[in-house]
């Protein structure tokens, strides 16, 4: 009963502030509906035994990239509010809203046919209990991380830092050639 | 209420993997539609924050379900992916939005500086 609780209220979380970044005018509300969001997703993590994950949801996303997003708003000085009422191509909205509603149909038709067919076939994942190993999930997660998947872990620090050099190279004002940046 | 009842309405009421996968579902499909309909390339970019989280989620459920710490490993790469991409579209705009004030997708078509 209580998992039945914290289900419908994560999943209402969810469902607002998604439905709040699609239908808000203004990027800044926008922003803030997606924190909601990210916030009922962590929740879910944790009632599905990923409390490692849940942490870094609310740290990374909440707290590193939301808050990139509001200081793009704020650096670019986009917070008016965009006028969401005029349609500029007339069949946009209706083909998208046929296109959502066939995606989700199809993928739910697809989960509710192939119920029975998901059965346990891994060592399972450990819980934390009451007993004093409350951190089994993570030394789980870090052998996986750090056992089968290093390889691709250490790849992860080159993509990293790629996209940092990358980033400053495009933001980059070109002091060389004043003309281009002025243009 | 007698206690088999009560048993069967417990039973019934506790989420299962396919709750899950469904809520992911409509998740994703409220992103797709904001990428489709928005106009701002901020609000699209948090749309498409919307559908990862989307596949996140659908990824822990059947990490729980079928007993893989695989699947959180996933979520975990995927996370670290979503943020170079963030940062790496974010420069992207901020690069055109300075030639280019109060653009909309409409109005970059073409792809030229």
């Amino acid at each position: 009963m209580m998992e039945f609780v914290v289900f419908v209220l994560a999943a209402a979380m969810i469902l607002i502030g998604a439905v709040g970044v699609i239908v808000r005018s203004h990027p800044v509300h926008a922003a803030l509906s997606l924190i909601l969001t990210l916030f009922g997703v962590a929740v879910l993590f944790v009632a599905q035994e990923a409390h490692f994950l849940a942490v870094v949801q609310v740290i990374v996303y909440a707290g590193a990239i939301v808050v990139l997003f509001l200081f793009v708003i704020m650096l670019l000085g986009v917070d008016r509010t965009e006028d969401i009422s005029v349609e500029p191509f007339k069949i946009q909205r209706p083909l998208a809203a046929i296109v959502g509603v066939g995606v989700v149909g199809l993928v739910a038709a697809s989960v509710v046919a192939s119920r029975n067919a998901i059965a346990q076939r891994g060592e399972g994942i450990l819980e934390a209990d009451i007993t004093g190993d409350n951190d089994s999930n993570i030394r789980q997660l870090a052998r996986s991380i750090f056992g089968d998947y290093v390889v691709a872990f250490e790849i992860t620090s080159v993509l990293l830092v790629v996209a940092v050099v990358g980033t400053v190279l495009l933001t980059r004002r070109i002091k060389s050639n004043p003309q281009e940046v002025e243009s | 209420m007698n206690g088999v009842a009560m048993n069967g309405l417990v039973a019934a009421l506790t989420p299962t993997t396919t709750w899950y996968l469904i809520l992911a579902a409509v998740l994703f499909g409220i992103g797709a539609v904001g990428v489709m309909v928005r106009r701002n390339p901020l609000v699209m970019f948090m749309c498409i924050e919307l559908m990862l989280n989307a596949v996140n989620l659908s990824f822990v459920a059947l990490a729980k379900k079928l007993g893989d710490i695989g699947g959180q490993t996933t979520v975990f790469f995927v996370m670290v992916v979503a943020a170079a991409e963030v940062v790496v579209g974010l420069g992207i705009i901020v690069s055109i939005m300075r030639r280019r004030p109060g653009a909309t997708v409409d109005d970059l078509s073409v792809l030229k500086g």
